[in-house]
């Protein structure tokens, strides 16, 4: 009985320890959750929105680039994808071959579309193909019934309406590069473009528009449930161009009888720029379809570099088209007067050196204007050697060689204007007299884009402004024109009216160097300089053997230069021609030149001011996608 | 031998329904009831596939419960061995299918219910330990003799739920029955003795482990060491307990469970999903729940007259919350992940017989407190 007693004892005292130990133990989980729910709540709660929710971010449309009058020259494509969803039917590889009977699907295609349902989770669309005919679109569409899964898409694509023509000027779109990710989540978002060159690169975030946003609630394996918010995409801002497409146009496929050749044909006064290419050129859509290796090496390796804009970052010598910057310096050094004549016998002799004048025999007895009509090298030899270099730089700098202008396209140039201190700078060295010889006719050191050609051209014809090349205008200024104007150069307009006599007289005299590209219509008439640029030194050899330049190897002969104004008494339009290896001014350049001013002056596009963005031109253009999208 | 306190008549069917203990069976409902709101909810609002099959089970184990409590408990008594050597041989029968057969199988398929033998041996173990500990005095008890064959009766169950292999269920027995070696009298130096052995064995039971189970083990030790493997579960349990807050998101809010992060919502992961809709609130009310349930089954025990229902109803109350504990901290991240269910809660045909059985021995026990099981 005790012993009982005492076993029921020991059995109830256990019998609470046991019960203790369950209310202690409840108690360290309702501790537990207590610490999960309440102290680290805030924590936990973060952590599920994030697992719940995914952002998506929202392409914006990339505002497009329109020349001057509003005609599109870069455009968003609309561009039909057909897509399949895995979890939509029940045979993919039934579906993908009733598509090719359909519309024309490559085998890879197909391979490449199975291969990567089996990767993806089923409700992820996979592409089957991009860039679908409308045709292809409506017979899609007509038999969708049999096609289960498939799913048609619109998509955006940059298009170049103008291509080749604008390749440069444009530039063009192209996948993000890994070092150009940055904060703007756009950059990463798969399929993105941004712009890789020219007025694309240069604008790109004015272009980009602003990225929309769409929370989604997620499920576990990212498909989407519903739409919490969304923030619509603001789409790039719009850019109107100065550029004439029609005489862009015009331009690059004058050019393109040349091997390698670039343009620029700008306003005089006001610094438009209207047109400006560069020969060869590409085609920019190639890189928004998909560019294929070959492609790529074969416009690689090209040795005219179709990539450069040579319009802007193509360097030459001047060579005669300085030669009014020289007559300018000298006249209004006082150096010589514009009726002081220098006997030109075919060469000049400073010290043991002797330079030779283009023409073989000499040009006889040469004023001022003669020394431009005629392209007298003596002349401007002797005028150098009295005047220094460093005057002729002044007037260089004055006219706006040497320098950039802040140019829209940032592959500007800068070009070179050599003077004392530089070459003392550059080599250390004293800078010689037959150096201000050479300067004097364009050679030497001295480099000037066809850009450069252009403007100084229009601060020579336009009554002494220093006028600056722009492109683009609207909402959006590169280069804006001053309030007032462009400043007026500190020029004496009677020296400038002997240059301007001369260069008139180049095209529109009997013993001019352009007379052979005269325009004989009086009201089109136009003036300009020729010039010819060495690329190799003559040697004495040649020059006694009489080698003509065409006959040496491309990379060897000339550069063909030539820059004008029209109409040639009241210049309004301006331009620059440098023909690569095209071996005279007169012979490549100045048909050209003629060619173009001729167009320009016909077009006329100063006439019409630069077209103004507005929303209205957007609205509808949305409004006709969403019809055809119907 | 005369008991001075013994009732001598037998009871009828009506008395013994009305000394049933309506107390428990209301306790038991309404944690059942939590149930079928958390399967409702795992449904996305709806009563199929989960709740409505998990209500018509439990209203089928509530009564096989209340047949079981109004059997006498002398005939349990008596049935406790034939029982025990049933349920061996039933895990035997399973271990044997699973290697005929297709591959690791954990039951018996008997057509309206999947029986799995591992649930119903860890009430049959506690029967048997009680029933051998009811005639031993503390004397028999502090000999090591006389331990042998209760340390068998719970090792010979255990080793075959091991080769199943489910160390989980392996250890809520050993748990169980230790226990049950306790209220019986055993010497405090058995337990002491006992972990140094645990803590010796822990390197040896390591390299017995199964991959999956080592893979258990260290995640628990650091979840983050693979989120997104097998960390991933208690990773994302812990966010939906820690997002429900002080009130939890509300029925049916439950975003972790709705999107499917959480994994095995309707059956292991159960407890979650109700504190994510019911936050701190509800799951501590639920807590409370179970911890009423306890207490109930300590009163019982205390209660009784002779030791086999005093260890009886008592190993009953803690094999119920070794269920419990074991879920609630797995899925609270306190211990590795076991894979075990939240009795009455989770979906799931076994283990809420086994409980249920369970209450009916406990209520056995009690409307037949007076009853002479033996002698």
């Amino acid at each position: 009985m005790k012993k009982q007693q005492d076993q029921v004892k020991v059995f109830t005292r256990r019998a609470f320890v046991i019960g203790g130990l369950q209310c202690a133990i409840l108690g360290v989980l309702g501790g537990r959750l207590a610490w999960l729910q309440v102290a680290q709540g805030s924590r936990y709660k973060t952590l599920s929105e994030k697992n719940r929710i995914n952002l998506k971010v929202i392409a914006p449309e990339r505002g497009q680039i329109v020349d001057r009058f509003g005609v599109p020259l870069a455009v968003n494509a609309q561009n039909f994808r057909a897509l399949i969803i895995p979890e939509q039917t029940d045979d993919i590889e039934k579906s993908l071959r009733t598509l090719q009977d359909t519309i024309e699907i490559s085998e890879e295609d197909i391979q490449r579309v199975l291969k990567q349902a089996k990767k993806t989770a089923r409700f992820v669309p996979i592409e089957i193909r991009d860039d679908l005919e409308w045709e292809d679109v409506a017979k899609v569409e007509v038999n969708l019934p049999d096609l289960p899964g498939l799913n048609i898409d619109v998509g955006e694509r940059r298009s170049y309406p103008y291509g080749e023509a604008t390749a440069h000027l444009i530039g063009y779109v192209a996948a993000v590069d890994k070092s150009e990710v940055g904060k703007d989540p756009l950059l990463s978002l798969p399929g993105f473009k941004i712009g890789k060159t020219g007025i694309e690169k240069r604008f790109d975030l004015d272009m980009r528009g602003q990225a929309g946003r769409a929370e989604v609630e997620v499920n576990v394996v990212g498909r989407e449930v519903r739409e919490l918010r969304k923030k619509e995409s603001r789409h790039g801002k719009r850019v109107v161009l100065t550029i004439d497409g029609e005489l862009q146009r015009f331009t690059q496929s004058r050019l393109a009888e040349q091997k390698s050749a670039s343009a620029v044909i700008m306003d005089a006064h006001s610094g438009e720029v209207y047109a400006m290419a560069s020969h060869p050129a590409f085609d920019p859509n190639i890189f928004t379809s998909g560019i294929t290796a070959a492609q790529m090496l074969e416009l690689d390796s090209n040795p005219a570099k179709p990539f450069v804009n040579k319009a802007v970052s193509g360097q030459y010598p001047p060579a005669s088209t300085f030669k009014m910057i020289t007559l300018l310096a000298g006249l209004s050094n006082r150096t010589f007067s514009s009726r002081h004549t220098v006997f030109c016998k075919g060469h000049f002799d400073l010290g043991r050196d002797r330079f030779h004048c283009w023409k073989r025999g000499g040009h006889g007895w040469v004023d001022a204007r003669k020394a431009i009509q005629v392209s007298c090298d003596c002349y401007f030899y002797e005028l150098a050697l009295e005047l220094g270099i460093d005057s002729i730089a002044e007037y260089a700098h004055m006219l706006g060689l040497g320098e950039k202008y802040g140019f829209e396209l940032a592959e500007e140039r800068a070009g070179l204007v050599p003077d004392r201190n530089w070459k003392l700078g550059q080599f250390g060295e004293k800078w010689q007299p037959g150096e201000s010889v050479v300067a004097a006719i364009g050679q030497g050191y001295l480099q000037a884009t066809p850009l450069q050609l252009a403007v100084m051209t229009s601060r020579l014809v336009n009554g002494g402004y220093a006028v600056k090349p722009w492109i683009t205008g609207g909402d959006i200024w590169g280069n804006k024109p001053p309030e007032g104007g462009w400043p007026k150069l500190n020029l004496n307009s009677a020296h400038m009216k002997v240059v301007k006599d001369g260069m008139d007289r180049v095209v529109n005299t009997k013993n001019g160097t352009a007379v052979g590209s005269r325009i004989v219509e009086d009201e089109f008439a136009f003036g300009g300089k020729t010039g010819t640029g060495q690329v190799q030194r003559i040697t004495m050899q040649q020059r006694m053997a009489g080698i003509k330049n065409e006959e040496l190897k491309w990379k060897s002969r000339h550069h063909a230069l030539f820059v004008g104004y029209a109409p040639m008494h009241k210049p309004k339009y301006v331009c620059s021609v440098v023909v690569e290896h095209g071996i005279g001014g007169s012979r490549t350049a100045a048909p050209i030149a003629r060619d173009l001013l001729l167009e320009v002056q016909k077009r006329d596009p100063a006439k019409t001011p630069l077209h103004e963005p507005n929303d209205q031109v957007v609205q509808n253009k949305d409004k006709q996608k969403e019809q055809t999208a119907l | 031998m005369s008991s001075s306190i013994s009732l001598q008549h037998e009871q009828s069917i009506f008395e013994r329904l009305a000394n049933l203990n309506w107390l428990l069976f209301l306790l038991i409902t309404g944690i059942a009831c939590v149930g079928f709101a958390a399967l409702y909810s795992a449904a996305g609002g709806s009563l199929s596939p989960w709740a409505s099959r998990q209500m018509a089970r439990f209203g089928v184990a509530a009564f096989g419960m209340i047949i079981i409590a109004i059997i006498d408990i002398k005939w349990w008594y008596r049935l406790t061995w034939p029982l025990f050597f049933l349920g061996l041989f039933l895990l035997l029968v399973v271990e044997i299918m699973g290697h005929v057969g297709m591959g690791a199988q954990r039951w018996i398929d008997l057509g309206f219910i999947k029986l799995q033998p591992s649930e119903l041996m860890k009430i049959v173990v506690v029967m048997a330990l009680a029933r051998y500990f009811h005639t031993a005095t503390l004397e028999d008890m502090r000999r090591i003799t006389f331990l042998v064959i209760p340390v068998m009766v719970i090792m010979a169950p255990v080793g075959l739920v091991l080769l199943q292999p489910d160390l989980g269920t392996s250890l809520m027995i050993i748990m169980a029955g230790a226990a049950m070696f306790f209220m019986a009298g055993a010497s405090i130096w058995l337990y002491i003795g006992g972990a140094i052995a645990v803590a010796g064995m822990i390197p040896i039971a390591w390299h017995f482990m199964r991959d999956y189970q080592k893979q258990r083990v260290l995640t628990f030790l650091d979840p983050e060491r693979d989120p997104l493997g097998a960390g991933y579960h208690i990773t994302q349990s812990k966010i939906a307990l820690g997002s429900g807050g002080l009130e939890g998101k509300g029925f049916l809010e439950g975003t972790q469970s709705r999107l499917n992060f959480l994994p095995e919502k309707q059956t292991d992961f159960i407890f979650t999903l109700w504190a994510e809709e019911f936050g701190l609130i509800g799951g501590v009310l639920l807590l409370s729940l179970f911890g009423l349930v306890f207490l109930y089954g300590l009163w019982i025990s205390v209660r009784g007259r002779q030791n086999y229902m005093r260890y009886l109803a008592l190993g009953l109350s803690v094999n119920f919350s070794l269920y419990v504990f074991i879920n609630i901290a797995m899925v609270m991240g306190l211990i590795p992940v076991v894979g075990a269910p939240l009795p009455l809660i989770s979906y799931g045909g076994t283990s809420m017989l086994a409980v249920m059985i369970g209450f009916g021995l406990m209520m056995s026990c009690s409307i037949h407190q007076y009853t002479k099981v033996s002698r």
